[in-house]
């Protein structure tokens, strides 16, 4: 009798009343549904305001398509860039004892707290015409602001930090015994990275590598000082949108818009599901 | 494979985790590496392993220099504490891992694999779950599964890290007849590390005792139990009553004979080793204050009060039926007879 | 050092790791600085402390400081409400919380200029009916950074709450605590260095935004244009000294920041033993 009692007031102790509670989520989704939801079902709404005809035509625009092709290629070339560097600064920060290892850790992290505006600056002031190092690539001819080179540095640098970030805390945490198992065993450095470490990162990595992914994407700010917004040569699909909204051609700044969300909510499926089977790594 | 390592040492910073450790271990052998936390002991297991670099000297397995090779070359065994099996495989891959990780000229069939592994799994009594993952598992048995997966590469030495630390009591009583039988059945030269005393003394064929990094003694449970080399080892081994030698303690020892300098002596003597006495003399007032049944042996507490005021407890042991000839009661005034003492300074 | 010798690859990662940080991030900062340096003082000192760099830092400042607090309050909800309580659809809007990390911030700038600019949906209905005009005004920046500041607030603050130990609120319950008192005195003062640090991110992340910003902000001198804005115009008008000066002045302020948020998460950590 008594525990039915104790539990009951247990309960009621750790419980809101109903009025509250129903209020906290109303409160809670009302402002997620008016930030976050409605914005996301506006982009579609707003790209097929014209119909699917228009849609499809603004998207199979030469210009659209240009910045399409530009917009996949930086991302292809500095996420697997960023990628490699993200493994390896977490095995040389989690496996050994160093001096500067702190600083190095709040290096690695800069690039977040730098304004996009300047992360695209510093490389017009390297390699703009007035830049330390514009006038040698001016005589050899070699184009780096206002072109390709840019945008990819650029986004180089603000993406820097992501696949580093998820895996520092995550290995960090797997001790290193398993890797001494396989050592002793005469595994040699490699095997065990491939067999024992990176199978028990896999789910971590893919998240850091989404995420770089999609911030590579969609980066803006950055690009948009380095590029030179030149139709069909420098714009990304963002700089394209911009560029198309700014000329009052919502369909087609929509019609961007809408791939770029569909990214997004690609994005958020996979790091629901990643999420999920990093938690869970235990028992896949 | 015999052990000999000379000179270890090792510091972690400031502090002085060994100091000129020399040990020999003979072939064959089931060695208990014994001492309180933080005494060394897990550090010393793991140099011998090559998973740390020790600062200064040599190990020499059957007489080779490996001091500089590492842990991949040195064909031990390893089995971790927390036994560090790989979780994204099955008990029948962690088991396999070893062969499987050997260079193509020296890796053997995937179905001599396949039956090499199968009779290691059969040896740790565990050939019918070789499909599980490792969290799907006990401790115990995970502990069997590390086992395995470190007999595999076929170790000429095998270490094992507090391998029972981690189980619960009852689980931990059948791993150790356990591993005592299957040492007895392979013979490959074992060093443990345990802070169980209990443990080490039933397991083990040799015990190293260590204290703040260094060796304090090192012999069978036989001889560090009835000889113990130092103040340190007879207090961490078993129970023991520590006397000054004062001269209302002298009486108590006189039969079996005083040490020539007595002054500065202490004596240290097991439980069992003190007989009680009844006596109608008032003037070694020791009284009998409470006693309890250990099944065949009575534990007794005993309590004198010290010149200084202050009462000192005496423990003493004894067969359940000596016990009950003696007919003592609570409040009891006894005397004590020393049967055996080691004397430290 | 001894360790080093065990695992392999200490001096392969570690190489790369710092060359790899030099080439990508530390050589194109430094250049930031060693190119102020060849600015003069008096004249570093005008271009910052003219009237529209001025007024440009106060409106990034102001309406940053404005969203953070106004995100922190509704995320410290949003967040409660996703580990407390249960009800229908919790997965989704847990997993839309990430949204503003995945989306675009271009993307969320047009989306946003959309609504709320006046003839916009919600724009419309606010000015007919409040007569409240928010796009084209620093209210529109407000809520850009409002959006680009949600996951930044309920994901540092979700752990916390999620790792909180209820026994602590069983204990001041039996103890005559009400519930109110409960949440004011045993849980918010737990979660407060947390949230305090999702403002602080929030705050240093809203000060440097552009792309969902510029959009919405009408981008008037004065009224609504915001530093990094100011920054871009200066370099389209060829005036690099102009723009390196701002630039170094707000990367010297965002690291004072991200010192603030080290020091407060040093100071969690800390609390929280």
């Amino acid at each position: 009798m008594s525990t039915v009692i104790s539990r009951n007031v247990h309960q009621s102790t750790l419980d809101d009343a109903n009025w509250v509670r129903w209020s906290l989520i109303a409160v809670a989704l009302g402002f997620v549904i008016l930030f976050l939801c409605v914005p996301l079902v506006l982009v579609i709404i707003q790209a097929f305001s014209k119909g699917f005809g228009a849609y499809f035509s603004a998207l199979s625009e030469p210009d659209m398509q240009a910045a399409m092709r530009l917009t996949l290629l930086t991302a292809l070339i500095t996420v697997p860039l960023n990628t490699v560097f993200g493994v390896a600064a977490a095995w040389a920060i989690t496996r050994f004892e160093f001096r500067g290892k702190n600083l190095l850790i709040t290096l690695i992290d800069l690039p977040f707290s730098v304004s996009p505006v300047i992360s695209g600056l510093i490389f017009v002031l390297m390699f703009g015409a007035q830049g330390w190092f514009g006038s040698w690539f001016v005589e050899h001819d070699i184009k780096i602001i206002f072109a390709v080179p840019g945008i990819v540095l650029a986004t180089l640098f603000i993406t820097f930090p992501f696949v580093a970030r998820q895996l520092i805390p995550l290995t960090q945490e797997m001790c290193s015994e398993e890797e001494e198992a396989a050592l002793s065993l005469g595994a040699s450095g490699w095997k065990t990275f491939f067999l024992i470490t990176l199978p028990n990162i896999k789910w971590a990595l893919l998240y850091g590598v989404l995420l770089c992914n999609a911030r590579a994407m969609g980066e803006f700010g950055a690009v948009s000082v380095v590029s030179g917004h030149i139709r069909g040569m420098t714009n990304t699909l963002p700089l394209h949108v911009e560029v198309s909204y700014n000329e009052y051609d919502s369909v087609s700044a929509f019609a961007g818009a809408s791939i770029l969300a569909g990214l997004a909510i690609v994005t958020l499926i996979l790091k629901t599901i990643l999420e999920w089977k990093q938690t869970n790594r235990a028992t896949v | 494979m015999s052990i000999l390592l000379s000179n270890i040492s090792k510091n972690f910073g400031q502090f002085a985790a060994l100091h000129d450790i020399d040990l020999e271990i003979p072939e064959g052998e089931l060695v208990a590496l014994l001492g309180p936390s933080g005494c060394g002991k897990t550090t010393l297991l793991r140099i011998i392993a090559g998973l740390e670099q020790a600062d200064k000297g040599k190990i020499f397995l059957d007489g080779d220099d490996k001091t500089d090779l590492h842990v991949s070359q040195r064909g031990i065994g390893f089995v971790f504490q927390h036994y560090a099996l790989f979780r994204h495989m099955t008990v029948f891959d962690n088991v396999a891992f070893g062969m499987r990780v050997k260079d193509k000229k020296l890796r053997p069939s995937e179905t001599e694999i396949a039956k090499k592994t199968h009779a290691l799994l059969e040896l740790v009594q565990f050939d019918w779950l070789h499909n599980r993952f490792p969290d799907q598992l006990s401790g115990g048995q995970r502990q069997r599964i590390g086992l395995a997966r470190a007999l595999a590469v076929e170790p000429s030495v095998l270490l094992l890290d507090e391998p029972f630390g981690a189980l619960d009591a009852s689980v931990r009583k059948d791993l150790r007849q356990w591993l005592r039988n299957l040492h007895h059945e392979l013979n490959i030269t074992s060093i443990f590390v345990t802070h169980d005393q209990e443990e080490a003394m039933e397991v083990a064929s040799q015990v190293v005792v260590l204290n703040k990094g260094r060796i304090k003694q090192q012999g069978s449970p036989a001889e560090i139990y009835d000889y113990p080399a130092n103040e340190f080892v007879s207090k961490f081994i078993g129970q023991t009553n520590e006397f000054t030698l004062e001269h209302y303690t002298v009486d108590w020892f006189k039969h079996i004979g005083l040490p020539i300098s007595a002054e500065s002596k202490i004596a240290h003597v097991r439980p069992h080793d003190i007989e009680i006495v009844k006596t109608a003399n008032n003037d070694t007032p020791i009284t009998l204050k409470d006693w309890q049944h250990l099944g065949a042996l009575i534990w007794i507490e005993l309590t004198k009060n010290l010149p200084n005021g202050k009462p000192k407890l005496v423990y003493v042991e004894m067969p359940n039926e000596q016990f009950k000839r003696l007919q003592l009661n609570r409040g009891d005034k006894v005397d004590l007879k020393v049967r055996h003492a080691h004397w430290f300074n | 050092m001894s360790q080093s010798r065990i695992m392999p690859g200490f001096r392969p990662t570690v190489s790369f790791t710092v060359f790899y940080l030099s080439l990508v991030v530390l050589i194109p900062l430094s250049t930031l600085v060693f190119k102020s340096f060849e600015l003069n003082f008096d004249y570093y000192l005008n271009i910052i402390t003219h009237k529209r760099v001025v007024a440009a830092f106060r409106v990034s400042f102001s309406t940053a400081l404005g969203a953070a607090i106004i995100a922190s309050f509704f995320g410290f909800i949003v967040a409660w409400v996703l580990t407390r309580y249960s009800f229908a659809g919790k997965r989704f809007f847990h997993a839309i919380i990430d949204l503003p990390f995945a989306l675009p911030t271009a993307v969320a700038g047009i989306v946003l200029a959309t609504i709320f600019q006046p003839s916009g949906f919600l724009g419309k209905f606010l000015k007919e009916n409040f007569d409240l005009q928010i796009g084209f005004k620093p209210a529109g920046i407000v809520v850009a950074l409002i959006f680009i500041s949600i996951p930044f607030v309920v994901r540092t603050v979700e752990p916390v709450l999620q790792e909180f130990d209820s026994r602590m609120e069983e204990a001041a319950s039996s103890l005559g605590a009400t519930r109110w008192q409960v949440f004011a005195k045993i849980i918010f003062p737990n979660i407060f260095p947390a949230l305090l640090t999702g403002f602080a991110l929030s705050f240093a992340r809203g000060v440097g935004e552009y792309g969902s910003v510029i959009f919405i902000a009408g981008n008037l001198p004065y009224i609504s244009e915001i530093v990094p804005l100011l920054i871009i115009t200066k370099l389209e008008q060829y005036d690099m000294p102009g723009a390196t000066a701002i630039a170094l002045t707000m990367l010297v302020i965002s690291f004072l920041l991200l010192l603030l948020i080290n020091l407060l998460q040093h100071w969690v950590r800390k609390r929280s033993g």
